[in-house]
C-alpha cells in the first residue's frame, strides 16, 4: 500500500528492463494489471509481460469519439486514459455481499470470504490517483467502511505513469489533479527515450526499486523527463472554471440550460460508468425458486437510471432534466459538502464516452456565462436609507 | 415524459395455476421456459402447469392464476381469443417482442398486407388476417411485460419466482449501456463509430451484441424514457443515413411506440409513407 507523500528515490530504468519490474511484482505474488489493446481501445486488464502493453499506439479523443492510432515511435505509455478505470478492480461491478440459507434452525446468514487478489496496477495516471483518493473518502473515511474496497485498496501496489501527452478531453490542470504524479503511488515512471525515470513513493516501492537493474538518473535524463511532462501540460486546452462552482450550480437549479441538456442527454448511464469516482450501486436480494437460498447482490448502478430513484411507490427523479442535474450538481457542487472535495478529477472520460458528445465543462460554462452576463440586480435594500 | 409502466402485484396464494398461450409468434419465447433446464423441475414443482400446448397435450380448464402470453394479434380470431384469455387469467404476463410490441411481423404495418397475401399464398381468399400486427396491450389490460426477442429465461424464472412469492418481479428498465459497462465491453459507438441502439434499449439481453463488435439492434425494445430523438440526430450527424436507421428502429420492436415514432420521423423526412398506404 502506497502511503507516500513525497518522492524518496529517483533512478533510471532502461526500456529493456521494464520486464524486470513486472517479473519482480509477479514474484512477490501480485497480479499485474495494466494497459492493453482490446475491442478497439486501450483498456485495463491482467497482463503477463511488456508485450501485452500498447507499445507504439495512442488514442485520439474528442467528445463522443475515441480512436486508436499508431504512433511514430515505440512508446509504451504514449496514450492518455481509456474507457476503463481502476475502480473496476477496487470496487467490482458485481459482487455478492451476503448469503442466507433457510435451515431447520432458522436462517443462516453468511458473509462470503472476499479474499481479494493482490493487484499491481501499472500505468496509473495522476488524475486516476486523485480519483482513488476521492473514492477513499467515500468507501474508507466515512461512518461506514466498505470491506471489499478496503481490502483491495490496502493490498494494491501502484505503479503510476506521468502523462507526456494530453487528449482534447483532458482538464486535470483545472481540477488540480495532474498531470504530475506527486503522491499516492509506490513507484512512478516517466517515459523518455531509451527508458524511464523511476521514482519511489513508499516502503514497498523502495523495496521493488532496490531489486531492479536501475542506473543513476543523471541531470540530462531528468531534464528530458521534465520536458516530457511539460509537453502534457502544454497540450491541455480544455478548461473548467471552478471558481465558486458550488454556489454557481446550486443557485441555478432552475436554469434553462438544464432543459437544454435534457433534450440531448440519453440518460444512458455511460458517463457515470466510465467516471473513476462515481460510486453508486444497488443492492438486491436474489432467491432461488424454493426461497431457501438467498443472495444479497451488489451491482454498479447510476443516478441516470430511473429505477435508482424509485422509492415508496414512486420515482423521485422522473425525467432526464432532473437526473442530469442531480449528477452534475453532485459531482461538482454537493460533493464538496459531502466529502470536502470535488467529485471530478478532470480525466475527461464522461466527455469522450458520451454517445451524444455532451461536455460537462461546456454545460458549466453556459450556466456561468449567462449569470455573469446579467447586470447585478438592484435590490430594495440598496434603496433603503 | 411518461412514467415507467405501472406494475401490479398478484395476490399471495397457494400453488399457482400457470397457463401459456400462443398468438402470432415463432414459439421461441415459450421454448425459453422449456430451456430452463436446471430450474425446469423446480418450476414444474412450484406451479401447476394447467395449459401449455408446447409442453403437454393435457389441458386443464381455467381460470388460471398466471397466464404467459406469447405472440401478437394479427387475425380477427386472435383478437377475440385474447379477450377470453384475459377473462380466464388473474395475472397476465406478455412474453417477448411479439406480445409486447407486435414483433417483427409488425413490419406489415408499414406495407399493404393485401400485397403480401397475393405474393405468398396461391389462394389469398382463404386467409383471414388483420391489416396490422399489434401488441397484446393494445387489446387487453396487461399486468406485466417481459421483453426481448427472445425473452431472457432468467428474467422469466424471476417473474415466476416473484409471482410464487407474492413480490414485485425484479426486471430493471435501464439502458443496455449499463450492462456493457458492468461487463467491461468498450462502447462500439464511441470507439468504432457503429450505430448502436444500446442507449435507448431496454436491458435484459446481457448486452450480447456489443460484446461481439456489433451495435445493439433493440431486440428488447425501448428502455424507460428513451431519448430516441437525440440519438437519431447524433447518428445522422455522424454519417449514418436513413437507410441505416429506419431498419434499425423498425425491426423486432417496430411497433413499440418510441421506436415506431422515431423511425416514422426518419421515414417522413426521407419522403416515405408511415402507414403502408392506410389512411
Amino acid at each position: 500500500m502506497q502511503d507516500g507523500t513525497e518522492i524518496r528515490r529517483t533512478e533510471f530504468l532502461a526500456t529493456d528492463d521494464l520486464q524486470t519490474l513486472l517479473d519482480e511484482l509477479q514474484s512477490q505474488g501480485y497480479r499485474t494489471v495494466g494497459p492493453t489493446i482490446d475491442q478497439g481501445a486501450i483498456i485495463y486488464d491482467e497482463i503477463e509481460s511488456v508485450d501485452d502493453l500498447p507499445r507504439g499506439w495512442t488514442d485520439r479523443q474528442e467528445a463522443g469519439k475515441y480512436r486508436l492510432e499508431e504512433r511514430d515511435d515505440d512508446a509504451f505509455f504514449g496514450y492518455v486514459v481509456g474507457p476503463h478505470s481502476w475502480k473496476r478492480f477496487l470496487f467490482p461491478a458485481a459482487v455478492t455481499v451476503a448469503t442466507a440459507e433457510r435451515t431447520d434452525q432458522g436462517w443462516q446468514m453468511r458473509t462470503p470470504d472476499h479474499d481479494a487478489p493482490r493487484y499491481a496496477f501499472l500505468g496509473v495516471r495522476a488524475c486516476e490517483l486523485a480519483a482513488m483518493r476521492v473514492q477513499d473518502r467515500v468507501f474508507l473515511e466515512g461512518a461506514f467502511v466498505d470491506p471489499i474496497y478496503q481490502q483491495r485498496r490496502d493490498r494494491a501496489f501502484i505503479v503510476a505513469v506521468n502523462c507526456t501527452q494530453a487528449a482534447a478531453t483532458c482538464f486535470c490542470t483545472s481540477m488540480n489533479t495532474g498531470p504530475r504524479c506527486n503522491s499516492g503511488f509506490d513507484l512512478a515512471l516517466t517515459e523518455i527515450s531509451g527508458g524511464f525515470i523511476i521514482e519511489s513513493g513508499s516502503d514497498d516501492g523502495d523495496d521493488i526499486l532496490e531489486r531492479l537493474p536501475t542506473q543513476p538518473a543523471e541531470d540530462a535524463l531528468l531534464d528530458q523527463a521534465e520536458s516530457a511532462r511539460q509537453q502534457a501540460v502544454d497540450q491541455i486546452t480544455k478548461k473548467m472554471d471552478t471558481d465558486g462552482i458550488r454556489d454557481l450550480l446550486m443557485q441555478n437549479l432552475d436554469h434553462p440550460r438544464w432543459d437544454d441538456v435534457a433534450t440531448r442527454c440519453l440518460s444512458c448511464t455511460n458517463c457515470t460508468m466510465v467516471c473513476p469516482t462515481c460510486f453508486c450501486s444497488s443492492v438486491s436480494e436474489v432467491s432461488d425458486l424454493t426461497g431457501d437460498h438467498v443472495e444479497r447482490q451488489r451491482q454498479w448502478d447510476s443516478c441516470f437510471n430511473i429505477d435508482f430513484s424509485y422509492m415508496n411507490g414512486g420515482v423521485v427523479r422522473n425525467g432526464i432534466r432532473s437526473r442530469y442535474r442531480q449528477w452534475l450538481t453532485h459531482k461538482l457542487a454537493t460533493w464538496h459538502d459531502q466529502f470536502d472535495t470535488s467529485g471530478c478529477v478532470g480525466c475527461g472520460r464522461c466527455i469522450t464516452w458520451c454517445p451524444v458528445e455532451i461536455d460537462l465543462t461546456e454545460e458549466v460554462a453556459a450556466i456561468r456565462q449567462s449569470t455573469t452576463d446579467k447586470a447585478p440586480e438592484r435590490t430594495d435594500e440598496d434603496d433603503a436609507p | 415524459m411518461k412514467s415507467p409502466v405501472e406494475q401490479t402485484l398478484p395476490e399471495i396464494g397457494t400453488k399457482k395455476r400457470l397457463a401459456v398461450f400462443k398468438f402470432a409468434s415463432c414459439d421461441g419465447c415459450q421454448l425459453s421456459l422449456l430451456d430452463c433446464e436446471d430450474e425446469l423441475l423446480a418450476v414444474a414443482d412450484a406451479v401447476e402447469i394447467a395449459y401449455f400446448l408446447e409442453a403437454t397435450s393435457r389441458i386443464a380448464p381455467g381460470p388460471y392464476d398466471v397466464a404467459l402470453v406469447e405472440g401478437s394479434i394479427t387475425t380477427p380470431y386472435d383478437a377475440e381469443r385474447i379477450q377470453e384469455v384475459r377473462r380466464q387469467a388473474s395475472y397476465l404476463v406478455t412474453i417477448g417482442a411479439c406480445a409486447t410490441s407486435g414483433g417483427i411481423q409488425s413490419l406489415k404495418n408499414w406495407a399493404d398486407h393485401e400485397d403480401f397475401l397475393r405474393c405468398v399464398y396461391a389462394r389469398p381468399d382463404y386467409i383471414s388476417t388483420l391489416e396490422t400486427s399489434t401488441a397484446i396491450a393494445d387489446h387487453v389490460a396487461v399486468d406485466f411485460e417481459l421483453r426481448g426477442c427472445p425473452i431472457n429465461r432468467y428474467q422469466l424464472i424471476d417473474v415466476l419466482k416473484s409471482l410464487i412469492a407474492g413480490r414485485r418481479p425484479r426486471t430493471p428498465s435501464h439502458s443496455v449501456c449499463l450492462d456493457c459497462k458492468r461487463r467491461a465491453t468498450v462502447c462500439v459507438e464511441v470507439a468504432q463509430g457503429l450505430p448502436c441502439l444500446g442507449p435507448v434499449t431496454h436491458t435484459g439481453c446481457g448486452a450480447i451484441c456489443p460484446a461481439y463488435d456489433r451495435g445493439c439492434y433493440g431486440c428488447f425494445g425501448p428502455a424507460a424514457q428513451p431519448n430516441c430523438d437525440s440519438l437519431v440526430a447524433q447518428y445522422l450527424d455522424t454519417g449514418s443515413t436513413h437507410e441505416d436507421l429506419i431498419p434499425l428502429l423498425h425491426n423486432f420492436n417496430a411497433d413499440a411506440p418510441e421506436f415506431r415514432d422515431a423511425g416514422n420521423q426518419i421515414r417522413q423526412s426521407a419522403g416515405l409513407s408511415t402507414t403502408g398506404g392506410r389512411p
